[in-house]
């Protein structure tokens, strides 16, 4: 037997040198990968009695013989035993056993880094073929396919340039979408899968004068001699090649682990990358992360904000961060509910999450049945002007007086649902109490309320009386089961604690009474598996994605780990610089515990921070009080920053070192549209079709440019880890590694997949739809619905029945705030209102600063990754205006506060307070409510200059530079972005030049 | 003969500017010799979105109308262009051409709605051209139809006769017909850009509080003339559409069987939202 297998061995090594000359010879892929690669190769078993060795001159094979090489080789891949080199070499290859072997050095890699890495990859396709990847067209175009934060795309390219860029209309052979019928009426959605704008821009930026095309160092920076850390910002780039730019990055890892020691390298990433499974942020960039070991800069959960830090409190759901799961939620209100209660909701801005416009032929339908919608929110937002429905402008941070009154209206006039409140609740006689002013004094009356938000108390009464007498949906924040807008403000735990309170009192659960504005709970497949990207991807990282949840057992591959325990909170980061201290509270939906413990920067036993590696995108538009950046990026102790960007944009320019990245059209991804996975589960259920794409690398990328996993493969060969890092795989071979994971393979395969492009899964039978979210709770069942959440031992009682609070039902008094903060008046476990610490309520700052700023989500462009850019989203007037050859970025205003300040429309402005000074162009309409103003975050630019009159000034848009960085509520990490006071006047340009600051 | 039409719905136009996008995403960068050249990046919208902005208070609203190359039948560009700068497709799609109307900033002024813009680096007038190259590779639809996503605007290609039949019943409307320059791009629900509405909100002291009154009758009168009737909602709120712009001297009548009644006098300089009509016993 044994020699069989040796005899089989021999043979199959000598197959590989046939496969390598036909491979070499007809298949263009494998061509490119041999370039003009020297290197000698060699396969053999540990006990060398067996051997092939392979020399490749200028990219060809010119020699290959049986046994081993006489000198020494550059590249052995060397096996313990017959079975395992079998086991390697096989067609069909098994991960399991592949991975297991790596990992218990049965097979190892030996030699130079980067040679192991190409010969690897080389063998990989010569295997794979030449398949073909995308559909011709009539007009001699390729139509590719790819996926984006905005919706899956065709991408249409002739002689490698992009012609253009749809939306997928679904062709019959795809599947068949599903029907609801709802009073008598049924609705289809359309066969297409609908984009966003910032998807249809997209071209535009991938053609764009700000690519960086090519690596570059900060002229004044000398990695051996004088950094000048004083000039970032200020000082010119010159262009340096790939060779030297890695070899700074590469020698710099090394040396701050030798000077410094663990810890000293941080690397900050924003919140999203560019759409996939194995170039995102969670995948390949951690993957790198844990090969050389960093201070995790940790996000706070910066869309979720009050919902984790309050709402979960009162209901469980840590494992959603605190916001209500939506199944079954489509079909629920278009049967059964009377109206919709928008709160701080603009779905048609924000889209709930990644998925499209696709809610919006949904919300068309609740139009067409009758269902009325109310819209409260301090901007006629985007929703509210399509759809219509009352508009109740609330003074922002006020919200949850506004929510208390319409609850004091329910028990004053019994429109609760008392059976509800008694049997799925705790506590509500302490509420009650609370709403009638029998425990302070105060009855929290809608007359109350008035001063306080706005709203005339006729309109609250009207309002809490049309809702508790109808079956209505709750939309509360962009989502409708969460999200955004009021949770990201000083009262926003408060807040979003109330929405949950008063659900609790209408019957949550009820037919026709839940949380959602038919954005999300449609009735798709929820078992079909194909990871989203929070599942880690390729990045091995058990700890910090949710790899553990299935991607660890579904995709065999080798696990990463960081052993540097210290972390810095990313809203933090500039005090933890700068300062050099830092505390912060962990973002962790294990269970509702978890957020309350503290943790310090800089954590014994590990360096200070020493080097930032940036990845992508701008903090400057993103982090509150981001001006404070500046300072960080100029502060002696940060003796190296890396910035890995695709565009010369925001942080960008602070870099000592640019590493151009190319965009996910220019190299190869895999992924499902809107599958997030991990703290959004099943979040394709925004969807109308679930679509699993393959995204196309469509052109060869850029200038220089490459693909993150390359630069990443790069700087690791350098180090010695290029082979650990890639696991011997290309990008393509890494989503094929996926492509197997999934369910996909039993419905396609992987050659006609990389031909077609796309995946549509088919919805389940009306039989098998999920049931409605909470209807087991309502109704006090076993839960019914396939969120495997809480965590089984969250569960106080019997497992599967209740909530995850100690009581299982919903706590008007938060039981687990009474035991992990009794003593925080700004979180007190009985959700009394406490008004905003920057608000109508802090008169100095008033007098200073009297108009309140919000900064919701933006529209046009998904966080910084549409906007600037040279992209055409910038003529968008919702978004940019161009105002003498400059776009700048738009705030809404009200023509009364305008008028005021003797402002026209799109006037430029200083929009300014205490933390700094920023120039936008204003629009002024009714749609904003007088004293409030309207922007959006998450803008790519910051263009500092020094202005004689003001100081240092940002023309590009950032409002986030004024915001305050404090967190909404003591001991929690929570953004309180949207509380922000400030004043706006009139701006011209200085008479004297500009000059960068 | 078939030709093309656009319809397009203000009422479901929710300014997300996909058309335009889809538009500089064709155009941008790419020459179709004999439809179109290339479309600069910036500055020259061939489809544009125009925002109106109507009423105060808590009733306000803003409608939103793409505006592109009407592709008129009588099209005063035409005219001036008749030795070959522009035609007309015998599907209705009026095109100029990408060579033979270079330099020819005349045509740009000829444009009665201002559709056709002029590209300076190319010195070339240009206008969206109804995807007429992809149209003619058998696509179905023009993009800006494709990436709607509420399709607010749809493109068919019927007989005149078929397009005057769904005129009439749907009531669709043109631009300016006065230019007589007999458009191919019709409208649905124009009033919202071109006309005002009048609305209010109808309450009532009950036990010393105001409270909104909801199902009090609301006549619209003029002369003594009712023009329309409606019921308040259940926050009092009502509003009559589609009233003249500047139009004057409009009587309120209220009245509530329980509540009482109310009369207020409104002028419309522009679209107005009373929002305290007290009923009175």
């Amino acid at each position: 037997m044994i020699q069989m297998k040796r005899t089989l061995l021999k043979g199959i090594l000598y197959g590989t040198t046939l496969a390598i000359r036909q491979g070499l010879k007809s298949n263009p892929p494998a061509i490119k990968q041999a370039g003009n690669t020297d290197c000698i190769a060699q396969i053999m078993l540990k006990d060398t009695s067996i051997g092939r060795y392979y020399v490749f001159k200028d990219g060809r094979m010119v020699e290959t013989k049986s046994g081993l090489y006489a000198g020494q080789p550059q590249v052995s891949l060397v096996f313990q035993d017959v079975d395992t080199a079998l086991g390697f070499l096989s067609l069909n290859a098994d991960y399991h056993s592949i991975v297991h072997d790596a990992k218990n050095f049965k097979a190892a890699v030996l030699g130079d880094s980067k040679l192991s890495v190409w010969f690897m990859q080389l063998m990989n396709l010569i295997v794979a073929g030449n398949p073909q990847m995308g559909t011709p067209m009539p007009d001699g175009s390729t139509r590719f396919t790819t996926n984006t934060n905005g919706g899956p795309m065709f991408v249409y390219v002739k002689d490698d340039k992009i012609l253009r860029m749809t939306p997928i209309d679904f062709d019959d052979e795809d599947a068949q979408s599903w029907t609801i019928e709802a009073r008598g009426k049924k609705f289809t959605p359309l066969r297409q899968g609908v984009i966003n704008p910032h998807a249809q821009g997209l071209k535009s930026t991938v053609y764009s004068d700000k690519r960086i095309l090519y690596p570059m160092k900060r002229v004044d920076f000398d990695p051996n001699g004088e950094r000048n850390p004083q000039n970032r910002g200020k000082s010119g780039y010159e262009r340096i090649s790939w060779e030297e730019a890695t070899d700074i990055v590469a020698n710099e890892i090394k040396r701050q682990k030798k000077v410094h020691g663990p810890g000293a390298i941080a690397m900050a990433f924003g919140s999203h990358h560019q759409w996939g499974n194995v170039g995102y942020y969670l995948s390949a960039l951690l993957r790198f992360g844990n090969m050389i070991g960093f201070t995790r800069v940790v996000p706070n959960p910066d869309s979720w904000e009050g919902w984790y830090w309050g709402a979960t409190h009162h209901f469980g759901n840590s494992m959603r961060v605190g916001i209500p799961g939506h199944y079954g939620l489509v079909e629920d209100c278009l049967k059964e509910a009377e109206m919709i209660v928008f709160w701080s909701s603009d779905p048609e801005s924000t889209n709930g999450y990644a998925s499209g416009l696709e809610g919006t032929q949904r919300r068309f339908w609740a139009k067409e049945l009758g269902i009325d919608f109310v819209h409260i929110d301090p901007n006629l937002n985007a929703t509210a002007q399509l759809y219509g429905g009352r508009w109740i402008p609330v003074k922002p941070g006020t919200d949850p007086a506004l929510a208390i009154a319409i609850m004091n209206v329910w028990v004053n006039e019994g429109l609760y649902d008392k059976d509800y409140v008694d049997g799925r609740t705790t506590g509500f006689e302490q509420w009650k109490a609370y709403l009638l002013g029998e425990d302070d004094g105060v009855p929290k009356t809608p007359e109350w309320q008035e001063p306080e938000t706005g709203v005339k108390a006729h309109v609250v009464r009207a309002l809490a009386r049309a809702w508790g007498n109808k079956k209505t949906y709750l939309a509360a924040g962009g989502l409708g089961t969460g999200f955004g807008g009021a949770c990201r403000n000083a009262t926003g735990s408060q807040w979003a604690r109330n929405m949950i309170l008063m659900m609790a009192m209408q019957g949550w659960g009820k037919p026709g009474v839940n949380f959602g504005n038919l954005q999300a709970g449609t009735p798709l497949d929820h078992y079909f598996y194909f990871p989203g990207y929070a599942e880690g991807g390729i990045s091995g990282e058990l700890n910090f994605t949710a790899c553990a949840v299935n991607n660890y057992q579904r995709m065999p591959h080798v696990l990463s780990m960081n052993p540097v325990k210290q972390m810095i909170p990313r809203q933090r980061l500039a005090d933890a610089i700068v300062d050099g201290k830092a505390t912060g509270y962990l973002w962790d939906g294990s269970s509702a515990e978890a957020q309350f413990a503290p943790f310090q920067y800089p954590m014994p036993g590990y360096s200070p921070v020493h080097m930032i590696y940036r990845y992508g995108s701008s903090s400057f538009g993103t982090v509150a009080n981001s001006d404070r950046w500046v300072d960080m990026y100029r502060h002696d102790s940060l003796e190296c920053v890396v910035n890995q960007s695709i565009w010369m944009e925001g942080e960008a320019h602070f870099a000592d070192i640019i590493l151009p990245a190319c965009t996910s059209f220019e190299r190869h991804d895999i992924s499902d549209w809107g599958n997030s996975g991990g703290y959004i589960h099943h979040n394709t259920d925004q969807l109308n079709h679930r679509t699993v794409v393959f995204q196309h690398k469509c052109i060869e990328p850029l200038g220089e440019s490459k693909s993150d996993y390359q630069i990443f493969t790069e700087i690791l060969n350098k180090l010695g880890l290029g082979a650990m890092f890639t696991e011997g795989c290309s990008e393509l071979d890494w989503c094929k590694r996926v492509f197997e994971s999934s369910d996909l393979p039993k419905y396609t395969s992987w050659k006609k997949f990389l031909k077609k492009g796309y995946h549509v899964i088919a919805p389940p039978p009306e039989n098998l739809r999920t049931p409605a979210y909470f209807r087991w709770f309502a109704e006090d069942r076993h839960k019914d619905v396939p969120e495997p959440l809480p965590l089984p031992s969250q569960w106080a009682d019997e497992a599967g029945k209740g909530l995850q609070t100690p009581s299982g039902k919903i706590e008007f008094v938060a039981t687990t705030i009474q035991r992990g903060d009794p003593d925080n008046p700004e979180r007190p476990a009985l959700n009394r209102y406490v008004p905003s610490w920057e608000g109508m309520r802090t008169q100095e700052l008033v007098d200073k600063y009297p108009l309140q700023l919000i900064t919701s989500h933006s529209r046009y462009t998904f966080h910084t990754y549409g906007d600037a850019k040279d992209s055409t989203i910038n003529d968008i007037a919702d978004h940019r205006v161009c105002i003498d050859g400059y776009y700048y970025w738009i705030l809404r205003i009200n023509p009364a506060d305008a008028k005021a300040r003797g402002l026209r429309h799109h006037d430029l402005v200083r929009v300014h307070n205490d933390r700094g000074s920023v120039i936008c162009a204003i629009d002024v309409s009714p749609l904003m409510a007088p004293g409030t103003l309207k922007s959006w975050e998450s803008c790519a630019e910051v263009d500092l200059f020094e202005d004689p009159r003001f100081g240092r000034v940002d023309r590009g848009g950032s409002l986030n530079l004024l915001t305050p960085q404090r967190p909404q509520v003591k001991n929690t990490e929570g953004m309180g972005s949207n509380s922000c006071l400030v004043e706006v006047e009139k701006w011209t340009y200085a008479n004297e030049e500009l000059i960068r600051a | 003969m078939q030709k093309w039409n656009l319809i397009i719905d203000v009422a479901k136009c929710e300014n997300c500017h996909n058309c335009t996008l889809s538009s500089k995403d064709e155009h941008e960068g790419n020459d179709f010799p004999g439809y179109a050249a290339a479309q600069p990046r910036h500055g020259a919208e061939w489809i544009k979105i125009k925002r109106r902005v109507r009423g105060e208070g808590t009733m306000v609203e803003a409608n939103y109308q793409p505006t592109m190359c009407n592709h008129c039948d009588d099209a005063p560009c035409l005219a001036a262009g008749v030795d070959g700068a522009v035609r007309k497709r015998d599907d209705g799609i009026v095109i100029i051409d990408p060579d033979k109307a270079k330099g020819r900033k005349d045509l740009v002024e000829t444009c009665p709605y201002n559709a056709i813009h002029w590209n300076e680096e190319l010195q070339l007038p240009q206008v969206w051209i109804f995807d007429a190259h992809l149209l003619d590779q058998g696509w179905k639809a023009p993009r800006c139809q494709q990436s709607c996503p509420t399709k607010a605007i749809e493109a068919v290609k019927i007989t005149d006769g078929q397009m005057n039949a769904r005129v009439a019943r749907e009531k669709l409307r043109v631009l300016r017909p006065e230019f007589e320059a007999k458009p191919r791009v019709y409208y649905k629900n124009l009033h919202l850009m071109d006309t005002e509405f009048l609305g209010g909100s109808v309450q009532c002291r009950i036990n010393d509080q105001i409270e909104c009154i909801e199902g009090a009758e609301v006549k619209l009168l003029r002369d003594n003339c009712e023009l329309a009737k409606v019921m308040t909602d259940v926050f009092g709120d009502f509003k009559f559409d589609g009233l003249e712009p500047g139009s004057k001297d409009y009587t309120l009548k209220v009245s509530h069987p329980s509540y009482g009644s109310a009369s207020v006098t409104a002028d419309l300089p522009n679209s107005r939202y009373i929002d305290n009509i007290l009923l009175e016993p």
